[in-house]
């Protein structure tokens, strides 16, 4: 927490007050720093670790032209007050040195700094990198991979250290797709496709969320990325091709059937099974993914089981009606929906 | 109407009565309703816009304490969404523009020594059109049908297969109602200053904040033509099945954003110019010297408000579009603060040269100083299009553009009401009043504002009406709420402070801060007719230089008296050389009905009633025809005959 240390003298300075301000701002960057936060000044991706560098390059900038400022603004507070002789010149210099010049040769220095990463982030990767599409949906992201006819929603996974491309579509309005420890915005704009790459350092999960407003549940339209080992992420591409895990119980065989028969498979599909619909998320492996709604709530059997009774009451206008799910079918549902992993 | 003013040596007691006759309004309902005196309508101006403003600034601070706490439930995310909408289009076109535009209309006649604007008649109407466009949006929100869909209405969200009901119908045909408005009023201010300045008031004597209001107009004339027609093509392809903005039949979302922005980043400094201006206006009287730098500042002001239409794309950093566009736009946005800085440092310079008087106006000047220069680093940070990429679209870019309209806005705004508060009501505010209300508003402003940046750079996007406790944005966002809530008791004070001085403020004499412009030289409030002399201006401090001051009462002569007929002067646009006595409109209805009968149009086209709509063009017609009808007077009777 090197730079909590370092952050404090700009909101010091700028109230006056050392004591509270300091500590707030150390208070705010210990939120920002700690596990679950989706930090851009945590960054664990190649793109978004060139971008904290040229943000800690422009934040010092800042903090010493502030503090001339300051220091210009102090001085005439204590010395040009009270009787102090009005003095007529015209410092013509000073104005086009201090407000031109100087601002002049360090704005150059840093757009220079800024190609460089901009020609950085622009540089994806190769012809035959691995490619995810991404597809936006109001208001959860359809995911597929290049060569492979399953799909997942909400959750991208990566093998680590690889740059991945990613190809970003939308199914209706603009979008915009953001993993701030990875990779800086790309907007999805309708009737065109966009591209981007994510490279991950290090194993783990990253959130990303939408951040381009998309209507009522914009709030609600969060992904993760799970950068895994290569052979990890194999199994993965392979279980997309494979049908989904069978039911093993008779509980679970009866909620496959009620989800088959019933209104779910109107808009849901599960492979390997009579459900094909392509309205809602693919959910072949909702057991295993780490939330519902796209982030709205936690994945596990009293949010799911609220969530299909009414998903109204959780995210407000999503696309899913309240299902007429007899109470009794209602356990057998969640219990065959969390087995598919 | 002040008697307290002795008669000028140099003019006679039949001349002042004379002028009061031909420009005073009668105290009553029918004058109320058919004055075009610039100072009422200024003063309209600015009381309806802290309306708007109040309104606004309301919705935010319900957003505010939904956002305290996470996954909290006060609002639907329907409710926030029309709030986060309305709180943005409402700030943004009908409080920051039309208070500026309120001080322009109170101010830029006298500051010029003139006795009203070019087209007092269309001013009357400009001020119409917009308090009714004004309610005509607001109108909407307990309807639940107000616009939902962010200030700037991206496509195809604005659409509507994608947004059913009139809520970007009232979006649409809001803004091009109000447009009516600020483009009448931008070209009376260009028309007022160029063709009505004092005798000697030459390019080079004109005051700062003439020339910002004046920069600002011709961005309005020049920025809105792309934002009416974005509007227009919108309403055509949500009410007539046009595709422009829509991919499926052939449109392009993108064209929305470039003809958005293109209007949009204009706007920015059409809001902030004329609180430049404010600045410039406000210094010399507490430094007691003049600004320095002023050619240096009057180039700043014209390099931005032509630069600034060649930065649009920067708020399209992350839509994809070709690199080597990016960096030509990311260099422009880059040099765009140079102008910026040039005016900052001179005002620096005036402050370690002249002698502060830190009162209240000056307090707020600093306060402007400080957030200011903060966001003009976030700005200046959002020109690299690689960091733009990562924080547009995320709460470090709400904290930046609030650092820049409050500071580059607000913070001139309550500068400029202290400060001409005593011009416009005749009496001197509380002075505690007013730096409590200053601390409370600075505190509150950064309390709210900078823990924004943090929790932007902590993965927050903007314009989400709920966030989940796990992900560190918790402790800024209630920070932030509580900030807010300061923020709203400092203004409540400004309120309170204008109250209570028009209520029991002592008499503030017609220049209590020794000013160096020519509004200071006017009664307070001014009589009808500003100045019973039209001053002959000597330099850029008319009010501080003697030469001037006698040619206004010693040096008085009949051609700048013009007490016969309701009458001002024209002169040349460079030097001011006095051409001629120009006769001014009397009251009239004319402007109301008009904006009447095209709120009638709007709302006609809202509803969809198109018959009414028809019926209400042909009323505009016959309306603007009545008002062009030239007039049936003798000569003598509007004094041309001398």
């Amino acid at each position: 927490m090197r730079r909590t240390a370092e952050t404090a003298p700009r909101p010091a300075r700028r109230q006056r007050r050392p004591g509270p301000m300091l500590l707030l701002a150390g208070l705010l960057l210990l939120a920002g720093c700690s596990g679950g936060s989706p930090s851009a000044l945590n960054p664990q991706g190649t793109g978004a670790a060139r971008v904290n560098g040229l943000w800690w390059l422009l934040f010092w900038i800042s903090v010493a032209v502030f503090a001339e400022v300051m220091a210009l603004l102090a001085w005439a507070l204590v010395f040009r007050r009270g009787t102090a002789r009005v003095r007529h010149g015209q410092p013509l210099r000073f104005v086009t040195i201090a407000g031109a010049g100087l601002p002049f040769i360090i704005l150059v220095a840093v757009y220079g700094v800024g190609l460089r990463d901009l020609a950085a982030l622009g540089a994806g990767p190769g012809r035959d990198a691995l490619t995810v599409e991404v597809i936006g949906h109001q208001w959860w992201w359809e995911v597929r991979y290049a060569g492979r006819s399953g799909a997942t929603a909400n959750e991208i996974h990566i093998p680590v250290g690889e740059r991945v491309k990613v190809r970003l579509r939308t199914d209706d309005v603009l979008h915009s797709f953001w993993v701030p420890q990875l990779m800086p915005k790309t907007d999805l704009i309708s009737g065109e496709t966009r591209e981007t790459w994510l490279e991950a350092r290090q194993a783990g999960s990253y959130r990303g969320q939408c951040a381009e407003y998309c209507g009522t549940q914009h709030a609600h339209m969060a992904f993760l990325v799970v950068a895994q080992p290569r052979a990890d992420f194999d199994a993965f591409l392979d279980r997309l091709d494979a049908p989904a895990r069978a039911p093993q119980t008779d509980a679970e065989r009866r909620g496959q059937q009620t989800f088959v028969q019933g209104t779910c498979a109107a808009c849901h599909s599960i492979r390997g099974t009579g459900a094909q619909g392509r309205v809602g998320p693919d959910l072949s492996n909702v057991g295993s993914r780490w939330s519902i709604g796209a982030g709205a709530v936690p994945n596990d059997a009293g949010h799911l089981g609220g969530w299909i009774a009414n998903s109204q009451t959780v995210k407000p206008g999503n696309a899913m009606p309240p299902q007429p799910v007899d109470a009794a079918r209602l356990p057998d549902l969640i219990a065959y929906l969390r087995s598919l992993e | 109407m002040s008697t307290t003013l002795s008669t000028p040596p140099g003019i006679g007691r039949e001349d002042l009565a004379r002028l009061a006759e031909h420009w005073d309004e009668p105290r009553s309902l029918r004058a109320w309703f058919t004055t075009v005196d610039h100072k009422k309508i200024g003063r309209r101006y600015l009381v309806t816009a802290a309306f708007f403003f109040v309104l606004a600034g309301l919705s935010a601070l319900v957003m505010r304490t939904q956002l305290a706490r996470p996954e909290s439930g006060v609002l639907s995310p329907q409710e926030y969404n029309q709030l986060f909408t309305m709180h943005g289009t409402a700030m943004i076109f009908l409080f920051a523009t039309p208070m500026l535009f309120g001080f322009g209309n109170f101010l830029v006649p006298l500051m010029i020594g003139s006795r009203d604007m070019a087209f007092p008649r269309l001013n009357a109407f400009g001020y119409w059109v917009f308090l009714f466009a004004g309610l005509f949006m607001w109108a909407s929100l307990p309807f639940g049908a107000a616009p939902n869909n962010g200030w700037f209405a991206y496509a195809p969200l604005n659409q509507d297969q994608h947004n059913p009901g009139l809520h970007m119908d009232v979006y649409a045909l809001g803004l091009l109602f109000l447009g009516i408005s600020t483009t009448s009023g931008a070209i009376n201010f260009i028309v007022t200053a160029l063709k009505l300045r004092a005798p000697g008031m030459s390019l080079n004597r004109v005051p700062l904040f003439v020339w910002a209001i004046v920069a600002t107009a011709f961005m309005v004339v020049f920025a809105l033509p792309a934002l009416n027609t974005d509007n227009a093509l919108l309403f055509l392809d949500r009410r007539f099945d046009t595709h422009f903005f829509d991919p499926g039949g052939g449109g392009n979302v993108l064209l929305w954003q470039h003809l958005f922005w293109i209007f949009g980043h204009p706007d920015v400094y059409i809001i902030v110019m004329p609180g430049l201006g404010i600045v410039s206006a406000v210094l010399p009287a507490f430094t007691r010297r003049g600004v320095v730098g002023y050619p240096l500042i009057v180039l700043a002001i014209v390099a931005i408000s032509i630069v600034s239409f060649g930065v649009w794309v920067h708020h399209m950093f992350a839509t994809g579009l070709p690199q080597l566009s990016y960096s030509f736009f990311s260099a422009a946005s880059t040099i765009i603060t140079i102008p910026s800085g040039i005016q900052i440092f001179a005002w620096l310079a005036t402050m370690m040269l002249g002698r502060l008087v830190l009162r209240a106006p000056l307090l707020f000047v600093i306060g402007f100083i400080v957030t200011f220069v903060l966001g003009g680093f976030t700005g200046a940070m959002f020109a690299l299009t690689a960091f733009d990429q990562q924080v547009t679209d995320s709460y470090f870019v709400v904290a930046h553009f609030h650092y820049v309209l409050l500071g580059g806005a607000l913070f001139p705004i309550l500068a400029g009401i202290y400060f001409w508060l005593p011009k416009i009501t005749g009496r001197m505010y509380h002075e505690g009043l007013g730096r409590w209300a200053f601390w409370l508003v600075f505190t509150g402003m950064h309390v709210t504002f900078f823990p924004m940046h943090l929790y932007g750079l902590f993965g927050m996007p903007r314009r989400v009406y709920t966030y989940r406790s796990d992900l560190g944005w918790d402790v800024g966002n209630l920070i932030s709420s509580i900030g807010s809530y300061v923020l709203a008791l400092g203004l409540l004070l400004v309120l309170i402070g204008v109250v209570h001085a028009i209520r029991r403020g002592r008499p503030a004499g017609p220049d209590p801060w020794e000013g160096d412009s020519l509004e200071w030289s006017a009664a307070s409030p001014p009589e009808a007719y500003n100045f019973p002399v039209i001053p002959c201006v000597h330099s850029l401090h008319p009010t501080w230089d003697e030469r001037t001051v006698e040619s206004t009462t010693t040096g008085a002569t009949k051609d700048r008296i013009l007490s016969e007929g309701k009458r001002t002067l024209f002169t040349s646009e460079l030097d001011a050389r006095p051409e001629r006595a120009a006769p001014m409109p009397e009251p009239s209805f004319k402007p109301l009905v008009l904006a009447g009968v095209l709120l009638v149009f709007f709302t006609a086209l809202l509803l969809g009633a198109y018959p009414v709509a028809v019926a209400a063009v042909l009323a505009v017609a016959a309306t603007i025809a009545a008002w062009l009808w030239p007039p049936r007077r003798p000569d003598e009777e509007i004094g041309i005959a001398s």
